[in-house]
């Protein structure tokens, strides 16, 4: 089956299923198929094969006796830093390499619950580390229209699960931008919901208050059924939020005629390449024509955001990831002679360069001495960040923003400069920083034909009103599914 | 004084307490005590990849015990810290603490010292924390992890550095130890661990307002131990300081097989532990009616009880000290007394002594729980009902006792079963006395020539032939009677 037939929407499925001309075993056989025929993107760490099978005949089943879930006929793949229980845990690291996980994530759960086929795990940058999907200790992630090219990350491989039609949905997790960012870069809608909105319980944590799960999704209605069914309080992540989860497909179609949309000028200034910038133009001019009231709005802190994010996520990381020693499960250095060369080497041997980094400068942050002027005056900034955007939001509905300064770049170019690669996070760092939603949607294609993201960003658990907008865009451009 | 005179010690505490919750901190485990290793633990626990923790409110709730009995402010809104370091029995490299907002601060504690003197110490803070598992090296294969008791809650209880004498901080420990047992919040059991206690020492010369360098005492693991390690570790400082040295800050380990404190090795203390918000946790708020609530579940104390006991049952305040320095057994106590018929200054100090001796005797004898016992305070006051009324004497009652521990029956049952109940038939002690006078004519006249030690022989005789059932005052009237006619 080729992956034409395969890259489709779940309203289109859901049209077929019902229809009678396929069911949820083809689909399912079709995804794996096109997967096994795509395997030189090296999208996915691990197919579930049989199990999706076995998984995709019950579901047949349940529709037959009318007792199906609404996401039955969906198949998802799932970024492999979400635990799906008896499957491999890898985060792309050597260090977890043949961790396989006793539990399923709660959004693994529901999406089960909701009768969604799990067809595999996708690649990844080490412990979500990285945008570009290069830093994995399983090979990089191609970008489906050329191989040369990063997908973004570092949801690469869950990105490239959907954008070349070797899954209907994919979970990603987004902790600086790693939804919105590969979803801009391949050309297909990525949704980072509110922190809090969905339980982080089986999310292998790279920066706990920061990271969200989040669906990818051809279109802005497939995004909204997945978060749908997995957004809510979960007892086992004090963090998450009570705050009633609404109808979320019915703030699709609304029409924006009076919402009042913000552009912070900060996002729109040097660095920005001119045809990101004339793409996300047009969607402005859009929204406007339709009756939407443009305004400019100002996020003064935003020249610090970078550094913030890089102190606090860091900080956080050194300590989430201070578990992978070796001692319980994951790689142990052979032979080592005591412990303390055991937890060197294991770690040494088992993480790579880019996690190694990451966990020196947040070790570093926190250091006693060091704490105040980094950690302490991090906290602060976020702080500021998060006054920033209350202020905006005070002033209009939601924000439109590039989701990136510039289209796909080529593998390699900005692996030997991490702050390059850093600052390719600058538009959707701020959304983490602060804990709101924010969803990016295609708009367009560069010269070379590399897609274009736009960003929409809302005020915090207020998914509908960027679902509403992201869905107007939407219908606005031509679609090609 | 066991030091140099010149010199004043200055002692702080930090006790950790295991709070006797069903279930761990962060997760649903057991924290039952001598399970199989590593089979009370789970995803959460082992620190998997993924998981969280989610608060148990029981232990929110054991705190606000301990900080509302220690008298201390309780914080509306406290939080989580991690304490990161690299250990195998600490499963996510980091310990939930809390650090610069704790739940509980600013308390006190008051005790008496032996000289009946009352000291006053501070309370710095009392905060919540996990246990971590335990390493067991002293095997000849590799060493080994034990993870059932990570996750179990903590308490650690901060002093302020207001003791000055290794006997004030054995009070103090001993007061702690008491306040969390009567709160059954903890088991109290130092050799097994469940309280754990840590000294800061320093000495500084008679009448010095700063405070000299102080050191870390750690593994003392029993009272003695405390007191002793923490004397140790004053002699060791004025030494240091008399023969021109200074004290360095350190850690000091106490080894009490050879009865001395030796400084850790340096690099095993050198820990800097990176503290930072605990951010898969939210802030613990206690609002007013959950301190209201918890205000009034607390119990009345040892020393209230103490003096209560002293006014109200009128017992000499020796008894009442012993029975009140455990909760159970001062339960168990009230219960005898609130089982006896006839409740006066009599029968209760029956009650009192029966307790303090042949309970706690069999107690300690049998190491069991007094709530296993087979003597219940029911029983124990049906036992001194049945001596109260003449049933059965006091010696007879030890036999009952014996036979209700052994056989596990009600007093009643023992007494009809064992035909123990006492003689008290005038007609029928009388006649034996007669028979028995009658048969030792010799004895008689020697009573009579005035040798009064012959009467004990007699008294022998009648209970030796009445199997000594006969009421032991109507044998000792009659026979007088009988003999001195
Ligand atoms: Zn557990």
């Amino acid at each position: 089956m080729s992956a034409s037939v395969t890259h489709r929407s779940f309203d289109r499925i859901r049209q077929d299923l019902d229809a009678g001309s396929t069911t949820v075993e083809e689909i399912t056989a079709g995804y794996l198929a096109a997967a096994e025929e795509r395997s030189s993107l090296n999208a996915f760490i691990s197919l579930f094969g049989h199990e999706a099978m076995d998984q995709a005949r019950q579901v047949d089943r349940k529709r037959k006796a009318g007792a199906a879930g609404p996401l039955a006929g969906m198949v998802v793949s799932i970024k492999d830093a979400i635990s799906v229980a008896g499957h491999r845990l890898t985060c792309g690291s050597r260090i977890l390499e043949n961790f396989v996980s006793p539990y399923d994530a709660t959004v693994v759960a529901r999406l089960k619950a909701a009768d969604a086929v799990i067809l595999g795990k996708t690649n990844l940058d080490e412990f979500a580390m990285g945008s570009s999907t290069e830093h994995s200790a399983f090979g990089r992630v191609k970008h489906p229209q050329d191989p040369d090219l990063v997908p973004g990350g570092s949801s690469g491989g869950s990105a490239v699960a959907v954008a070349a039609g070797l899954s209907t949905a994919s979970l990603g997790s987004d902790t600086g931008g790693s939804i919105r960012q590969p979803a801009a870069f391949t050309g297909i809608v990525g949704l980072k919901p509110t922190y809090g909105r969905v339980s982080r319980y089986g999310l292998v944590a790279f920066a706990s208050s920061f990271d969200t799960i989040g669906p990818f999704a051809l279109t802005v209605a497939d995004a909204a059924r997945v978060l749908q069914a997995m957004a809510g309080r979960d007892v086992c992540d004090s963090t998450s939020s009570s705050t009633p989860v609404p109808d979320l497909l019915s703030a699709i179609g609304q029409p924006v005629r009076g919402l009042r949309v913000g552009l912070p000028k900060e996002y729109y200034a040097e660095g920005l390449q001119p045809e990101v910038r004339a793409a996300v133009q047009r969607q402005v001019d859009l929204l406007r024509d339709a009756g939407a009231v443009i305004a400019e709005v100002s996020l003064p802190h935003s020249a610090f955001t970078i550094a913030a994010y890089y102190i606090l996520a860091t900080a956080e990381a050194s300590s989430n990831l201070a578990r992978y020693d070796g001692a319980r499960y994951g790689y142990r250095a052979k032979d080592a002679h005591d412990l303390s060369e055991m937890y060197l080497r294991s770690r040494s041997e088992g993480f790579g360069a880019e996690v190694k980094r990451r966990i020196m400068l947040g070790t570093y942050v926190l250091s006693a001495g060091y704490y105040e002027a980094y950690y302490g005056k991090g906290q602060r900034v976020r702080r500021l960040i998060k006054e920033d955007f209350d202020k905006a939001f005070a002033q209009v509905d939601c924000l439109v923003t590039p989701t990136t300064p510039s289209t796909a770049f080529k593998a390699g170019e900005k692996s030997g400069d991490p702050l390059q690669m850093y600052l390719s996070d600058i538009y959707t760092v701020s959304a983490n920083l602060a804990g709101i939603p924010g969803i990016s949607l295609p708009c367009g294609t560069d010269g070379a034909g590399h897609p274009i993201g736009v960003q929409l960003l809302g005020r915090q658990f207020d998914e509908p009103t960027i679902l509403r907008v992201a869905a107007f865009l939407e219908a606005a451009a031509p679609s090609h599914t | 004084m066991p030091w140099n005179p010149a010199y004043e010690p200055v002692i702080g505490l930090e006790v950790h307490a295991q709070l006797k919750t069903v279930s761990k901190a962060f997760c649903g485990c057991s924290t039952r005590f001598g399970d199989n290793p590593n089979s009370n633990v789970c995803p959460v626990c082992l620190g998997m990849p993924g998981v969280l923790p989610v608060l148990n409110r029981q232990v929110v709730e054991f705190t606000l015990l301990m900080g509302l009995a220690t008298h201390c402010s309780i914080r509306p809104r406290s939080s989580f810290a991690r304490k990161n370091y690299f250990y195998p029995d600490l499963p996510k490299g980091y310990q939930i603490s809390q650090f610069d907002e704790p739940i509980c601060s600013k308390g006190w504690v008051e005790f008496e010292m032996h000289d009946g003197t009352r000291r006053r110490v501070g309370i710095t803070r009392i905060h919540m924390e996990e246990d971590a598992g335990k390493s067991i090296h002293d095997l000849d294969i590799d060493s080994l992890v034990d993870l059932n008791r990570c996750g179990v809650p903590l308490i650690e209880i901060v002093s302020e550095p207001d003791l000055r004498t290794p006997a004030e901080a054995s009070r103090y420990l001993q007061t702690i130890r008491q306040i969390v047992t009567y709160l059954g919040i903890c088991d109290g059991n130092m050799e097994e661990g469940s309280l754990r206690c840590d000294a800061n020492v320093s000495v500084r010369k008679v009448g010095a307002e700063e405070f000299g360098t102080k050191t870390e005492v750690k593994n003392m693991n029993s009272f003695r131990f405390v007191e002793r390690a923490i004397e140790f570790e004053i002699n060791r400082q004025i030494e240091v300081l008399e023969s021109g040295g200074r004290v360095v800050q350190e850690t000091m380990l106490w080894d009490s097989a050879q009865g001395v404190a030796l400084p850790m090795r340096s690099k095993e203390e050198a820990h800097d532990y990176r503290y930072f918000p605990e951010p898969d946790l939210v802030p613990v708020v206690v609002d007013e009616p959950w301190i209201a609530g918890a205000r009034s579940s607390l119990p009345e104390f040892p020393e209230v009880r103490r003096d209560r006991y002293v006014a109200s049952f009128r017992l000499p305040k020796y008894d009442a000290d012993i029975l009140t320095a455990e909760k159970p057994l001062a339960d168990y106590f009230e219960l005898v007394v609130s089982g006896l018929s006839k409740q006066n200054d009599e029968t209760v100090k029956l009650a009192s002594n029966w307790t303090m001796t042949e309970v706690l005797r069999v107690v300690n004898e049998k190491r069991v729980a007094l709530s296993e016992l087979p003597v219940t305070p029911k029983r124990l006051a049906s036992m001194i009902n049945l001596i109260v009324n003449g049933t059965i004497s006091g010696k007879i009652a030890k036999e009952v006792f014996e036979e209700m521990m052994a056989a596990n029956e009600d007093p009643e049952v023992v007494v009809k079963r064992k035909g123990l109940v006492q003689i008290s038939d005038t007609v029928a002690i009388e006649l034996t006395i007669d028979e028995i006078l009658a048969a030792n004519p010799a004895e008689v006249e020697k009573y009579r020539a005035g040798k009064q030690q012959v009467f004990g022989f007699f008294v022998g005789e009648v209970m030796k032939r009445m199997k000594g059932k006969a009421n032991p005052k109507m044998v000792n009237e009659v026979l007088k009677k009988k003999l001195e006619r």
